[in-house]
């Protein structure tokens, strides 16, 4: 059974390459997935400017999955806790859901509320497995340190989002261990990356994505690993563009988990699309074991 | 007479009108951070103009050229229909204007016997014909009778689509009421065939009556066989040669059957005069107002489509992005791709403010270029509508006339921050795009809507400001029952203030003294709320730094939805916020 994929607002423009990685690393694992041009933005920059806005668009992706018969799939945390959100909201809100479901009509679009919203993970650990992720693996990391970014909307708010314990989450770590790669532990792990202050309040976002930064390199990681569009635009560009040097030097390229898991699966570092970040990432292959 | 006036007329205002629309292109300013003088601004284009015809760009116009103008293989990737369509229209106008309009320019020279009575040209004029209305059918129909979410049809599209109708259905009623009226046929005759005999003029004009379906004030069917056997004789020696049977026009001659009945009322009234004043005067009328319609995409829309196959907005002369910018805003055809494709285009039905959608945003960016005036709520809405966008691309993407719209829409909001109109969605995660832009702008332009923001929230909501002292005539139970009928905030009473919220804020955390950053804590806020202290709550800065990273409702001992009623807490300003002020 196919997914639809749904691909974040910003990736076309800046993250092709979390568009090309996903491609191939979902190939390689045999799950087909379906490209719905009919999606539009998830609503997450809406959720606090205009309500019905943020719910219309929102709901309109689950009506156009649910038409198709196919659960979503997102590949960015924001994305994820949004159509959850509003989901919840139209099971919650009778008086809503009537509101929104009267203007879908016009385009005949009916919502259910059968409709899966999934992230990429939820996909790996449960339809495929870690085990059966590792055998197709063609080669393991050796050596190499990762600063799991789980990423806020992933984890929280729990009840809803029910992926991991919000608290000590497992599952992120365990994708990226199955790799070779060692998860470390470290301090601000489970705090927000500073995105969604950017554009508004730059200082603060700085200082929080400076924060992680000096975090993940006093755990002695490498790389960070993340799993959101934000978060990844947070830790590459807006690190590598628009923040200064840290006076003890510390900078630190974050890579895609489908990057990192690519890459083990023999995926080309040019479909992977390492050297197209802004933070330049292709030494990851130099953590690559050698083939005996 | 009237033909050569109105004709020389025509091209006079069509050559005046692009004049001034080119003018117009260098002339109209869109760069929000330097001023470029039209000179410079010319002088800028001939240079580009030069270095691209000197590099290796030429072959990428080339390849533009034929892929997405002569092919269309933009419209072909959005929807083979509109393609078949568009196509249609191209390719029958420019048949119809090369070898009908231009005969005596182009057919007469291009074939040795050429006559536009002869079997062929009869069957090329009647082909063009049919595919442009076939074309302009396809259009209407899709405006009018298909129902798609959110396609608007302006005026401008309508007059367009009546303007080629008129000048196709005229010169089709035209052709047909030629092939009935014997008028036209003693005009003919009079001028090639020498006929002194009034037995020949019967035989002849019994003939043409029975094969060529003009209708004959007396002679009708059946004819004098002798008679039509000394016609076609005729026929052959003056006619044939130049004149072939009408049916090879099938379209005019269908229409012929259908006008046949009335025939010699038409004749009399010399409606075939008439219809070929019609016919060239919407002629005319249209090449006329070229510059002034959609039909200056003829020009326009081709010139996008180069420009930015060969410009890169990273390196181009600035002065140059800003002239193409200038003159996307006329290449656009108002299809609709875009808004059909937009990612916020459906949230048009909750905010009904058109400018949400790229096809009508773009002639409000025209309209605010030009200089003409917008009063301040135009403009204000033409910000929301930018702002409210993701910038995601797809316009741009699908585009068939190349526009860069998401550079164009970028450009557009930092002009009217420039001009003063802040928008209260700048404080949500829509601003992360302005600030991944950040470059592009200047400090201080780029910081200046923020603090306006920023300011306008602090001023508006200042009454109770700081103080800690709240007036209780201040309290508002408005705000409990909003909080209270939302599905995402209902729960807030449950709050019993115990400031864990606060604790776990990595907002809060990141301040040394957050109080004075922030004027309310987070769970201060909660407290606030409950007692609808509106403007306390909504003037916080607190509120407005919110990350939305569920640390609190994650933690909030009685499962609060803290963050969630942040948002809704935001969204409740800003309604009173955008409200007009109440009169005094």
């Amino acid at each position: 059974m196919p997914f639809a994929i749904f691909r974040c607002c910003p990736t076309s423009q800046f993250l092709r390459y979390y568009e090309t990685s996903t491609n191939a690393v979902l190939s390689k694992l045999d799950v087909s997935i379906i490209d719905v041009e009919a999606f539009n933005c998830c609503g997450y920059p809406l959720k606090s400017t205009d309500k019905l806005a943020y719910l219309l668009a929102s709901v309109r992706n689950l009506a156009v999955a649910s038409r198709k018969g196919l659960d979503v799939v997102t590949l960015c945390n924001c994305c994820f806790q949004s159509l959850k959100l509003a989901n919840s909201i139209m099971m919650r809100d009778a008086s809503m859901r009537d509101r929104i479901s009267r203007m879908l009509q016009k385009e005949g679009l009916v919502y259910t509320e059968d409709i899966r919203i999934r992230h990429l993970f939820e996909v790996l650990l449960e339809d495929i497995g870690i085990d059966a992720i590792k055998n197709r693996l063609v080669t393991t990391y050796e050596d190499l340190k990762i600063a799991t970014h789980y990423g806020c909307h992933l984890l929280r708010p729990s009840p809803m989002m029910q992926f991991d314990d919000p608290v000590a989450p497992r599952r992120f770590d365990d994708l990226v261990e199955l790799t070779g790669a060692q998860s470390i532990s470290w301090k601000s792990k489970l705090d927000c990356c500073g995105a969604p202050a950017w554009g508004v309040h730059d200082a603060l976002s700085i200082r929080l994505t400076r924060q992680k930064i000096n975090d993940a390199k006093a755990g002695g990681a490498d790389f960070l690993c993340v799993a959101c569009v934000y978060c990844q635009l947070q830790f590459d560009r807006v690190q590598q563009r628009h923040m200064a040097i840290s006076p003890n030097g510390a900078s630190l390229a974050p890579v895609l988990y489908t990057q990192l898991l690519g890459l083990a699966m023999g995926i080309e570092p040019g479909e992977l699309g390492l050297d197209q970040q802004c933070m330049d990432a292709s030494g990851l292959t130099a953590f690559v074991k050698e083939s005996v | 007479m009237l033909f050569q006036i109105s004709l020389y007329l025509a091209l006079a205002v069509c050559a005046g009108g692009l004049a001034l629309k080119m003018a117009n292109w260098f002339q109209y300013r869109l760069d929000f951070e330097q001023a470029h003088a039209p000179a410079r601004r010319t002088t800028a284009f001939v240079k580009g103009c030069l270095a691209t015809m000197f590099s290796k760009r030429l072959l990428t116009m080339v390849k533009v050229v034929v892929l997405d103008v002569l092919l269309q293989v933009r419209i072909y990737r959005i929807s083979r229909v509109r393609w078949i369509m568009h196509l249609s229209v191209m390719y029958g106008f420019l048949a119809l204007l090369l070898l009908h309009a231009l005969e005596g320019y182009i057919s007469d020279h291009l074939f040795a016997d050429y006559y536009s009575t002869r079997g062929p040209f009869l069957l090329i004029r009647n082909l063009a014909f049919s595919m442009v209305m076939l074309g302009v059918s396809l259009a209407v129909f899709r405006r009018s009778v298909k129902s798609v979410p959110r396609l608007m049809t302006s005026r401008a599209d309508q007059f367009m689509l009546i303007t080629l109708a008129i000048v196709m259905l005229s010169g089709m009623l035209l052709e047909g009421s030629k092939i009935l009226s014997f008028s036209s046929y003693q005009e003919m005759v009079a001028d090639y065939a020498a006929l002194d005999d009034p037995e020949d003029e019967t035989a002849l004009a019994s003939y043409w009556a029975a094969n060529f379906g003009i209708v004959h004030p007396d002679l009708k069917a059946p004819f004098d066989a002798a008679a039509l056997t000394a016609g076609a004789e005729l026929h052959d020696s003056y006619c044939a040669a130049c004149h072939s049977r009408p049916q090879w026009a099938f379209a005019s001659y269908g229409f012929s059957r259908l006008m046949k009945p009335i025939a010699r009322i038409l004749d009399q009234a010399a409606v075939p005069t008439i219809l070929w004043h019609v016919h060239y005067l919407a002629c005319f009328f249209g090449l006329a107002m070229l510059p002034f319609s959609k039909f200056l995409h003829i020009f326009s829309t081709p010139l996008s489509l180069m420009a930015n196959a060969v410009m890169d907005d990273e390196i181009s002369d600035r002065a140059n992005i800003e002239t193409r910018q200038i003159m996307e805003a006329d290449a656009c055809t108002h299809c609709g791709a875009c808004t059909q494709h937009c990612a916020v285009g459906i949230i048009y039905e909750v905010t009904a403010n058109a400018s949400i959608l790229p096809s009508e945003k773009i002639a409000l960016t025209r309209l605010l270029t030009s200089g003409q005036h917008m009063n301040e709520a135009q403009i204000r809405a033409l910000q929301s509508g930018l702002y409210l966008c993701t910038n995601c691309h797809r316009c741009t993407d699908v585009c068939p006339a190349g526009i860069n719209l998401q550079q164009l829409w970028f450009k557009t909001r930092e002009y009217i921050f420039r001009k003063g109109f802040p928008d209260t969605a700048l404080l949500s995660p829509l601003s992360y795009y302005r600030g991944l832009m950040a470059r592009h702008i200047s400090k201080n332009a780029y910081e200046r809507p923020l603090e306006c923001v920023k300011k306008q929230i602090a001023s508006t909501f200042a009454h109770s400001g700081q103080s800690h002292d709240p007036n209780p005539k201040q309290m508002d139970a408005g705000l409990r029952s909003a909080l209270k009928s939302s599905a995402r905030s209902a729960n807030f009473s449950a709050c019993f203030t115990c400031s864990t919220c606060t604790s776990v804020c990595p907002v809060v955390k990141s301040f040394a003294d957050p109080q004075a950053a922030l004027d309310l804590m987070p769970h201060q806020i909660m407290h606030a709320a409950a007692i609808g202290l509106r403007d306390m709550v909504f003037g916080s800065r607190m509120l407005w730094t919110c990350l939305d990273c569920y640390q609190c409702q994650e933690a909030c001992p009685q499962g609060v939805h803290i963050a969630d009623l942040f948002c809704e807490l935001r969204v409740l300003a800003r309604n009173f916020l955008n409200q007009p002020p109440m009169a005094a």
